[in-house]
């Protein structure tokens, strides 16, 4: 029984990675493409290990980049203390790494955005059949829209309108993150709209009895009722934003884990399937690690520690 | 509108009927229901499942809208719910996500912000969980107390509201026999000292006699009304076992029996149910009286 369940919980998850490993080393060299074989595990990890060396180069540069920067302008201050001296900032190809955290970066925002409008959208359509009404046909209609479909339009109208002779954001990255706040705004609504609107009749009662504020009555009753659902639509909507970042950045050609999958795809060299696999790894290992956190966040903001989540 | 605090128009229910829309269209639940109840009266209301009576009690609570007629307490006619008719609901309806301190505080808090200082209401909180004799497992959560404990802490949320009303939804029926006759004895204990008016719904006979100035009986659905009205007149405090033999209990427990089984028994199960019940009585009479038994040594 409990070694059956050691087996089940470590053992069994290893043999299956061991496995997977094992049919694509043995069966990568077999398939050969343009570029060359496609290749197996362990090229992929030496590719891995070219991108760690590319990104530390690169930092090395920036470094260097800086230092000697500093050196002229203090020379430059020692001839003529009232030299004009400026720092000008490095300006070097963004690394696979400095992508990564492109990518992390603009979902968050997207992601946190959406949340900060679909809860309380959510709760209000919840709450009233009215805003219900009104709002549903909008959410069935925007719902199944793809991301590739919203890329264009979002584009079009942050560059007529997101102007500003010094802007805070990259125009890429305010594109990248409307779209994901686009595509992943639905699922917490519903779900929230969904949670909300089951609250039990028993406790509706208690709260009128008790004249509960409508601020009240959303503090104590609502939200706590409806965290499960809620945190179901947020997991959703972190998923979907993962998965439609992605996209976008290779259809724009905005920085990130797209762009540069796509510009190792038109690079065309015999590295590139390898980084393209080590790109599809991390943006698997990514997406998962945001789902663990959201799960987190759910055991620290549920108020029934003893509820199995998954 | 009179406004005069005349002692027989602590609350009035008059003429209360109201219809549910049903896709049949709508269904007469209550049919001219007219009640008078005295200021600190405890009135039982009794009648068989699905007669209205839970529907009389949300009326009077101001959660369900009557279609005509209307409730008035202390001369003013009851439009919303609200905390001076507090609720204690059939299955305890705590908020589990709060402890039981907690649960009563959210209702303190709502009834006497501004009127108390913090530390008076925590004292009245923990005052209300030691009448209902909580004090032990006032921190925990209703997932981690028995129903009985739960219950009570329904009991004591609504008493700490200070209710000139207070409306019990078949409080004791998912309860076990020994803990329900506990509770029973601690609220009249409560009764004897708040002076409440209170409005209790059961399907316990023994429970209604016991408890009981008067009981009302209902008649059947659809279109459910008071068919009788039963004075109890037994001395306070009443002991259980002791009352169990006076002639006056008895002849309030029969005629109690005699309306439910006969005059508006379902006629399929008019004639065997009465003998059943009757069994089934004697039988939770002897764990009653086990209980007080146990509780005095
Ligand atoms: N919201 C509602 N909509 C439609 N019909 C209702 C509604 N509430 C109650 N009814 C109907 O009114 C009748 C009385 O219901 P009520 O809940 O008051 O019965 P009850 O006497 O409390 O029964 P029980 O003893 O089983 O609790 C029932 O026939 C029920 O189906
Ligand atoms: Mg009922």
């Amino acid at each position: 029984m409990n070694t059956k369940h050691i087996f089940q919980t470590y053992a069994a998850p290893f043999i299956g990675i061991l496995l997977f490993l094992a049919i694509w080393q043995i069966g990568a060299p077999k398939i050969v493409t343009s570029l060359g074989a496609v290749p197996g595990p362990v090229q992929v990890f030496d590719q891995f290990e070219g991108l760690v060396a590319e990104h530390q180069a690169a930092r090395q540069k920036e470094a260097d980049f800086y230092q000697r920067q500093e050196e002229r302008n203090t020379e430059a201050l020692k001839e003529d203390p009232k030299a004009d001296v400026t720092i000008r900032p490095y300006t070097g190809k963004a690394t696979f790494f400095d992508q990564i955290w492109t990518s992390i970066f603009t979902v968050m925002t997207g992601f946190v955005l959406a949340g900060l409008i679909a809860i309380p959208l959510g709760i209000v359509a919840g709450l009233s059949q009215t805003v219900y009404s009104a709002i549903n046909p909008l959410i069935q209609l925007f719902k199944p829209v793809s991301p590739l479909a919203w890329l264009p339009i979002v584009t079009i109208i942050v560059s007529a309108v997101y102007v500003s002779d010094d802007p805070m954001f990259a125009k890429s990255f305010v594109t990248s993150a409307l779209t994901v706040l686009l595509c992943c705004l639905w699922p917490t609504i519903i779900n929230t709209t969904v949670g909300v609107a089951n609250i039990s009749k028993d406790l509706q009662n208690v709260s009128k009895v008790l004249r509960l504020s409508w601020w009240t009555h959303v503090r104590k009753i609502v939200l706590p009722s409806a965290i499960p659902m809620i945190f179901t639509g947020l997991r959703l909507s972190l998923g979907i934003a993962w998965m439609v970042l992605i996209a976008a950045e290779m259809l724009a050609q905005n920085p990130g884990l797209g762009k540069f999958v796509w510009d190792e795809f038109q690079n065309g060299s015999s590295n590139s399937l390898g980084r393209i696999i080590v790109a599809v790894i991390v943006i698997g290992l990514i997406g998962f690690a945001l789902d663990r956190g959201m799960l987190l966040l759910q055991r620290h903001f549920s108020w029934d520690k003893s509820a199995a989540l998954r | 509108m009179t406004t005069t605090t005349n002692q027989a128009d602590h609350l009035l229910i008059s003429q209360v009927s109201i219809d549910f829309p049903t896709p049949q269209g709508p269904y007469r639940a209550l049919d001219k229901v007219n009640l008078r109840i005295n200021k600190g009266e405890f009135v039982s209301i009794i009648g068989h499942s699905g007669c209205g009576k839970s529907t009389v009690l949300n009326i009077v609570a101001g959660l369900y809208k009557a279609t005509e007629g209307g409730v008035i307490l202390d001369g003013r006619e009851v439009d919303e719910p609200g905390p001076e008719r507090a609720v204690v609901f059939q299955n305890h309806s705590l908020l589990p996500w709060l402890t039981a301190y907690e649960n009563v505080e959210l209702a303190v808090k709502q009834v006497f912000k501004g009127k108390k200082s913090k530390a008076e209401m925590k004292a009245w909180i923990e005052h209300n969980l030691h009448l209902v004799h909580m004090d032990h497992a006032m921190h925990k959560r209703p997932d981690e107390i028995s129903g009985g404990m739960k219950q009570r802490v329904g009991i004591a949320r609504a008493l700490a509201m200070e209710p000139q009303v207070l409306l019990l939804d078949e409080p004791f029926g998912a309860l076990d026999a020994l803990t329900r006759a506990h509770l029973q004895d601690s609220m009249m204990e409560i009764q004897a000292d708040l002076g409440n008016t209170v409005i209790m719904i059961t399907h316990d006979v023994d429970e209604a006699v016991l408890l009981s100035d008067r009981i009302v009986m209902m008649t059947n659905g659809p279109a459910a009304s008071v068919g009788d009205i039963l004075e109890v007149n037994l001395p306070r405090p009443r002991n259980r076992v002791e009352m169990a033999e006076l002639p006056e209990y008895i002849r309030c427990r029969h005629a109690v029996l005699k309306f439910l089984y006969e005059r508006h028994g379902r006629k399929e199960e008019a004639i065997p149910s009465t003998k059943k019940e009757e069994g089934e009585l004697e039988k939770g009479n002897i764990v009653a009286l086990k209980s007080v038994l146990t509780k005095a040594a």
